[in-house]
């Protein structure tokens, strides 16, 4: 479903993606990790080209990214995207940010639109919030409405790019679950995520990164119990550290 | 001292009352008419503008520049004295036969005004984050369509209060009408000076209808941008 051969990505002189290779396969759960800066969002923001890659090869859904002459609106409308902050258009109801790309970029009847998000928003739990605008939302809220937005595509594959770093903790328990029944339906997901509990209950593989390179690929088991590499034995001493108790 | 006599019927009743009137409902026709196309040429020049290709962007840049920078009425009489000059005789003789004053004035206020509105509305785009250029271009939006739905709808409401000015000072400058023959509300008034000698009173009038008519359009773009955009604030 993804494929990126040997990909090479540079920021001016910083080099984010440095020689890339991670295959992941349809219905698969795959959770990006690492250290901040390590190239993990930068890697996830290429597979709908929100950052084009400098070197390598990257496949995605059949379409080669590196391949200028395909409409990239065609394979974006296939991969939803859940971002950090949100991103829900304000002006707009949690119900109309749903529908908004349904209808223009699919050409969805709007009464059709509006029962698939509203089937949608019952299924995120907010059923009841489907006239209100997004600031009248709690984070947690926003988010749910984030990732039905991106449902409402029917896409392909779903990308989450720290979909729970800007929620209170609280709040992070209900979007997880929201995402922990999407892996479960063999949604294709990539998710780059803190999220440790997350990540060994619900991955098919563990990616971890740093300085932009994938420095280890292996199962939450292996990943978790058994890390080969130094950096990533000691990312996870600092990351589950009692304070962060959900393993 | 200075004898004058104050004469307020002249312009509350009779005949230059009435001319008063239809000077309003003219101010108001122009200025409609051209707030609208105003506002939809700003728009266009102003995502034009923004365009990241480069002829596009230097004609609008352009088009910013030379009508921003060159005094109205000269506009206006380009338009009403200068533009016939150029036009085949067929086009002038469909626009004598029209009221061709109207038009010149339309197209004057209309330009000018719209370089302006375009560059509060590009700086209302700028202050979107560009979050918003991501989230829609992630959900399969092209360029011109996450401007058209979700980028422009956000902009044109924090442009609101810069907007009404724009529209306030198009309402006034439609004044300037007068000096090619439209017989809008200051020709009107100039009119009832020119046969009553109440100089006074005629334009007192004028003001106060150009300080009512102002008022009116600050609260209906303030009434619609809260009631159907939901703009708060």
């Amino acid at each position: 479903m993804i494929r990126f051969e040997g990909v090479h990505k540079w920021f001016k002189k910083l080099h984010v993606l440095n020689d890339i290779h991670l295959h992941v396969k349809q219905n698969e759960t795959v959770v990006v990790c690492g250290p901040s800066g390590s190239g993990k969002s930068t890697l996830i923001r290429t597979i709908n080209r929100l950052e084009p890659i400098d070197q390598g090869k990257l496949v995605v859904d059949g379409f080669d990214l590196t391949d200028r002459s395909f409409d990239i609106n065609k394979l974006r409308a296939e991969i939803g995207f859940v971002f950090q902050q949100f991103n829900l258009y304000p002006h707009l109801t949690a119900l109309k940010n749903i529908t908004l790309a349904p209808i223009k970029v699919r050409g969805m009847a709007r009464k059709e639109a509006e029962d698939l998000a509203t089937a949608l928003l019952e299924r995120v739990g907010l059923a009841e919030k489907r006239n209100v605008y997004p600031a009248q939302l709690s984070g947690g809220q926003q988010q749910r409405v984030a990732i039905a937005r991106g449902l409402a595509m029917k896409p392909k594959i779903m990308l989450f790019d720290e979909p729970t770093s800007a929620l209170d903790p609280e709040m992070i328990g209900e979007v997880l679950a929201v995402m922990r029944h999407l892996a479960h339906t063999g949604m294709t997901l990539v998710v780059v995520t803190h999220e440790m509990g997350f990540a060994r209950e619900v991955a098919d593989r563990v990616v971890f990164m740093d300085h932009g390179a994938i420095l280890e690929e292996a199962t939450p088991d292996e990943f978790f119990l058994n890390p080969q590499h130094d950096r990533a034995k000691q990312f996870l001493k600092q990351i589950l550290t009692p304070m962060h108790c959900e393993m | 001292m200075l004898k004058y006599e104050f004469d307020w019927s002249v312009v509350t009743s009779g005949q230059y009352y009435d001319w008063i009137v239809s000077g309003l409902y003219l101010t108001i026709q122009l200025s409609a008419v051209s707030i609208v196309l105003a506002f939809l040429l700003g728009l266009l020049i102003a995502v034009m503008r923004m365009s990241s290709v480069k002829p596009v962007k230097w004609i609008a840049h352009g088009y910013l520049e030379f009508f921003r920078n060159t005094p109205l009425l000269v506009q206006i009489f380009f338009w009403y004295f200068g533009s016939y000059k150029i036009l085949p005789q067929s086009v002038n003789d469909w626009l004598n036969s029209t009221n061709f004053e109207f038009a010149a004035a339309v197209i004057a206020l209309t330009i000018y005004t719209s370089a302006f509105i375009a560059e509060d509305i590009r700086s209302g785009v700028l202050s979107i984050p560009k979050e918003q250029m991501e989230a829609s271009r992630s959900g399969g939006f092209s360029y011109l369509r996450s401007m058209q739905y979700i980028i422009l709808p956000q902009a044109v409401r924090i442009t609101i209060p810069p907007l009404i000015g724009q529209f306030l000072n198009l309402t006034k400058n439609s004044s300037l009408a007068m000096t090619i023959g439209v017989a809008e509300l200051t020709y009107q008034a100039r009119q009832v000076e020119a046969y009553t000698f109440k100089g006074f009173e005629a334009f007192t009038a004028a003001t106060l209808v150009y300080v009512a008519l102002s008022i009116i359009i600050t609260a209906l773009v303030t009434l619609y941008s809260k009631k159907v955009l939901h703009r708060t604030g």
